[in-house]
């Protein structure tokens, strides 16, 4: 009993990054229709700019976490103005190529700032593991469930309730009906981008402290996160959250009762099976365009 | 292209081999061309997918792995020749690659891209996991050798002049087809699905098929590979090696026969530059990618040829 | 349009091989010297064994020079860069025997990356000394190959009398999926009897996996007395604390993959009490006097210190030691490749970093059960352990 409490645990603390890096795919794709192979690696720099501003500048915690989230949501920006906008014809093909490309550059400039060596980066409470039905929880896990959560609802509230949550929203609906209805549909781009690496940053930042931060960490977790994404139904938010406590849990179970050595596969197992029998996800949107 | 001109594409390319492999002498040059030609079949494979079909795919070392995998488990744990295993392991290629194509293409974009980048790595844990047969994350050693009547085709000369025929062939082949009646509908179903399928091609069976004939070809080049070098480990055939391959055909240019040819020489000669730069490598790799595709989205050949069309017609 | 483009490709495509086989056209041999060439992953994933590696050969070599060079011949190292990737390897070693015409090779940093040019250089006749760990290397012993790196054999044998002393019968096993990970669980799976072990469960973790409280979980159902992680950083790291989280107070043994002080960074209060098997150089301010390997140790960390300024690890040794043992072997040969590697075989009692070689035709690693000692984390530092 304790066992399985223990790996649902652990599953839904891995998921719940698996959910923060899927929100950042669903919501650029929302307002843009494109997919950023390079999240992961916004992932990355959340995890070592936390460690820079923690560990190298010694600032608390309270001002290094927005610091790194702007500063990554920046690098987000930055982004699309240098590589996204200036594409001419943006066919899918284009972009994913462009985006893996971003996502090696970024990686190679990662290594060259902060060393092919992982750092270590403390916890945000020193506290010890709590302990429910004879399984632990760390304190870290409780911390990301947490502002999974926050975010979670803060995005609900963004895009039902203001006024660019709703124009973000009538961007992904239709791009050009919105436009013509005076929604600035670039500027809701580049928000979108700014958001959506930010999302990238926080999920490395609440993870840092569980997996440490090192320039190669990004990739794997964008693809899982990707999986997620893809599993709850590409632009739904709750789809997102849904997939990856899904994928997490799963993962987990996976390495419980099979084999440690597939869980790899099991996210990409899992992938294309929903591809194949239901490519719009979980909770996606029925009508996707599948042809 | 018409049949002279064929014809003398091909002679001069296959002149181009004869001179080579008697002019090259040095074996690290040897060597280097012979991975310039196993890249270029494996850029040739995927530029059938990508550059006419226009379906990505971002898992091609699967079967890169399949190929080099396949014949290497017949030919140390079964005791086959390679000869023997050669077409069986084509055909399981295929076979596989038709079997999963005809579910997975149903998809487009991202989902298709996702698919197959999927297929990648769950291929790579494959071979890194099923140790008894593959000898797991440290690899497989002693596939033995090619041979032709007496002699053994080992890297160095032997083994460049066979994988220069091998791509002469392929070059060949693949120039036929893309003119042929299959390559007509290919190419209208890289323009516009909706079109090509309106024109009567069945368009879930083409892609099928060609998705297939590609992953012969990817399967082709693991089989030379793993014979010429005769050691194979997971980390040749994993997601980055897939978007090496789609890298190749991007530089060379889509849906350009040569250009696949372009692409592989210079990816497979860049990182030997490149290592001027050591550990700026992954950037400079990175941005390269970034630049051509954003400036030059047709490939670096179709892009600079266009270019100089520009300065002619202003002069 | 068409017919000048196709043209022009081909143009540009001999073009670019044209200039990259110009690039690398030989260049002018060296009056005299001997050239050794090194392969290590520079860059690269594995470049926290090759960078050491590339800067100890380096090293050694202006050492062997500095005091006159082998028979009056200076020494010339050609360091190629293999990334840790095979087929890089490869060209690499063709490169080196070819173009620059080495008379031996030492290198690669990884066993994969070893394996794949055995047949190369057994092919070839040239004398090869990696640095890399695994025992397929050297068993069976291949005529040309030689290695320096520890084995895992004689680490996981250092662990196990370890275990033995402390009375621990069941242990669990986690390892990383790649070949160090394997070949070490391969290696604990079958010494375990001969130790009188027993393996309750065996586990296993992707090398940038974030999380192993489930591997875990699953290990602490089976009740062992101890668990060993095989595995290089960040991961053992993740486990070392993961374990702490689940509140297990069993002992956790680590490889030597991880013997260096940034694991104990990452690792932070979770790395107290943790026990690994290390080469000497780790503690070599800790060894008695007594030992032969002490002043050699403590010369190599002052001298790489010096020149680079910090960053002295076990993994620079190999390299050390592979350039110091060809030194010797090369001696009287004029430069016979057969000759070089009848020499290496005769090697006996050669005092290096990672401990002393005595080569035979049985045995081309040299090293014995001393090469290692078992050392435990105590307040942030190493202590050796009797």
């Amino acid at each position: 009993m304790s066992e399985i409490v223990q790996y649902l645990m652990s599953g839904l603390t891995a998921g719940a990054i698996y959910a923060v890096i899927a929100l950042g795919y669903t919501l650029l794709y929302n307002a843009t229709e494109l997919v950023n192979f390079a999240q992961g690696e916004f992932v990355m720099l959340g995890s070592l700019g936390l460690f820079t501003f923690l560990s190298v500048l010694g600032w608390p915690l309270w001002a290094a976490f927005p610091a790194v989230t702007l500063v990554v949501g920046l690098l987000g920006v930055v982004l699309e103005r240098l590589a996204i906008r200036p594409v001419k014809k943006p066919e899918p093909i284009t972009l994913i190529i462009i985006t893996v490309g971003a996502s090696i550059f970024l990686r190679g400039l990662a290594m060259l700032l902060w060393g092919k060596d992982p750092h270590s980066v403390p916890g945000f409470a020193a506290a010890a593991p709590i302990r429910v039905l004879g399984a632990a929880i760390m304190p870290q896990s409780l911390w990301i469930l947490a502002v999974v959560g926050l975010l979670m609802g803060g995005l609900h509230l963004f895009s039902k309730h203001t006024l660019t949550g709703k124009a973000m929203e009538a961007c992904a609906i239709h791009r050009s009906g919105a436009w013509i209805l005076g929604i600035p549909s670039d500027r809701m781009a580049q928000l979108a981008f700014a958001m959506s690496a930010a999302l990238g940053g926080i999920g490395g930042i609440i993870i840092s402290p569980i997996t440490m931060a090192g320039y190669d960490m990004g990739t794997m977790l964008g693809l899982k996160g990707f999986c997620a994404a893809m599993l709850g139904g590409l632009g739904s938010h709750w789809g997102a959250v849904v997939g990856g406590l899904l994928l997490g849990v799963l993962e987990s179970l996976g390495v419980g009762f099979f084999s440690s050595g597939i869980k790899d596969a099991i996210a990409f197992l899992l992938l294309l099976a929903i591809l194949m029998a239901r490519p719009s996800g979980l909770l996606g949107p029925k009508a996707v365009t599948r042809f | 292209m018409t049949g002279k001109r064929r014809l003398w594409a091909t002679t001069a390319f296959a002149g181009a081999i004869a001179v080579a492999s008697m002019a090259v002498s040095n074996a690290y040059h040897q060597q280097l061309l012979t991975v310039i030609g196993i890249h270029t079949l494996l850029a040739l494979g995927l530029n059938m997918l990508m550059g006419y079909a226009g379906q990505i795919s971002l898992g091609h070392a699967a079967f890169y792995g399949l190929g080099a995998y396949g014949t290497g488990i017949l030919t140390t744990h079964y005791g086959w020749s390679p000869w023997a295993a050669f077409p069986l392991v084509l055909v399981a290629a295929g076979a596989v690659a038709y079997v999963i194509g005809r579910p997975t293409l149903k998809l487009s974009g991202y989902y298709l891209a996702m698919g197959t980048l999927g297929l990648g790595i769950i291929g790579h844990v494959i071979f890194r996991e099923w140790d008894s047969m593959t000898g797991g994350a440290s690899g497989m050693v002693g596939i033995p050798p090619l041979q032709v009547g007496g002699t053994v085709l080992s890297l160095g000369r032997s083994g460049m002049i066979l994988v220069w025929v091998v791509v002469l062939m392929a070059f060949f082949f693949c120039d036929r087809l893309v003119d042929s009646r299959i390559g007509r509908a290919l190419r209208a179903l890289g323009d516009s699905q909706g079109a090509a399928a309106a024109c009567g091609v069945d368009t879930g069976r083409l892609k099928a098929v060609i998705f297939s004939f590609s992953a012969v070809l990817t399967a082709l080049a693991g089989f030379l590979y793993a014979h010429l070098v005769g050691f194979i480990s997971p980390s040749s055939f994993d997601f980055l090696m897939s978007i090496r391959m789609v890298t190749m055909v991007v530089i060379g240019g889509m849906a350009s026969i040569y250009g696949s040819l372009f692409g592989a020489s210079v990816i497979t000669l860049l990182p030997e530059w490149l290592h001027v730069f050591s550990d700026y490598e992954m950037m400079v790799y990175g941005l390269v990618l970034m630049l051509v595709m954003i400036f030059l989205p047709q490939g670096l050949t179709r892009g600079v040829l266009d270019a100089l069309e520009g300065v002619k017609s202003e002069s | 349009m068409k017919r000048a483009s196709t043209k022009a490709i081909c143009w540009m495509a001999a073009l670019v091989v044209g200039l990259g086989l110009w690039w690398n056209a030989p260049a002018v041999f060296a009056a005299q010297a001997y050239k050794i060439g090194g392969i290590f992953a520079v860059t690269g994933r594995a470049s926290f064994l090759g960078d050491p590696e590339k800067k100890s050969l380096e090293m050694a070599v202006d050492e062997i020079n500095a005091r006159g060079g082998i028979d009056g011949h200076p020494v010339e190292a050609v360091i190629y860069d293999t990334e840790g990737d095979p087929t890089k390897t490869v060209l690499a070693v063709n490169k080196l025997i070819s173009k620059d015409k080495v008379l031996a090779i030492i290198g690669p940093s990884r066993t994969p990356t070893t394996l794949a040019v055995v047949p190369i250089v057994e092919r070839l006749q040239v004398p090869l000394i990696s640095c890399a760990a695994g025992i397929q290397i050297v068993e069976p012993v291949k005529p040309y190959v030689f290695k320096t790196a520890q084995s895992d054999v004689l680490a996981v044998a250092a662990i196990y009398r370890h275990m033995e002393k402390q009375g621990i019968k069941k242990v669990g096993i986690l390892a990383v999926t790649n070949a160090f990970g394997v070949s070490g669980r391969d290696q604990l799976l079958k010494q375990a009897d001969e130790h009188g072990i027993q393996v309750v469960s065996e586990q296993a973790f992707g090398a940038s996996d974030t999380d192993m409280t489930a591997q875990l979980t699953k290990i602490r159902k089976e009740e062992p007395d101890a668990i060993i992680c095989w595995g290089t950083n960040p991961g053992p790291a993740v486990v070392a604390k993961n374990m702490r989280q689940l509140g297990m107070t069993i002992p956790l043994y680590q490889s030597h993959g991880v013997a260096s002080p940034k694991f104990i960074e990452l690792a932070g209060e979770a790395a107290e009490g943790v026990r690994l098997p290390t080469g000497k150089i780790l503690v070599a301010d800790l060894l008695p006097e007594s030992d032969p390997q002490k002043p050699v140790l403590l010369r190599y960390i002052a001298d790489f210190n010096k020149r680079y300024g910090g960053g002295v690890s076990g993994f620079g040794g190999y390299a050390y030691d592979a350039m110091h043992l060809l030194a010797k072997a090369m001696e009287g040969t004029g430069g016979d490749k057969a000759k070089i590697r009848d020499n290496l075989e005769k090697i006996s009692g050669h005092v290096g970093i990672s401990g002393t070689f005595t080569f035979s035709d049985k045995d081309h690693n040299g090293l014995g059960q001393d090469a290692f000692v078992m050392v435990e984390i105590r307040n942030g530092t190493w202590k050796l352990l009797k």
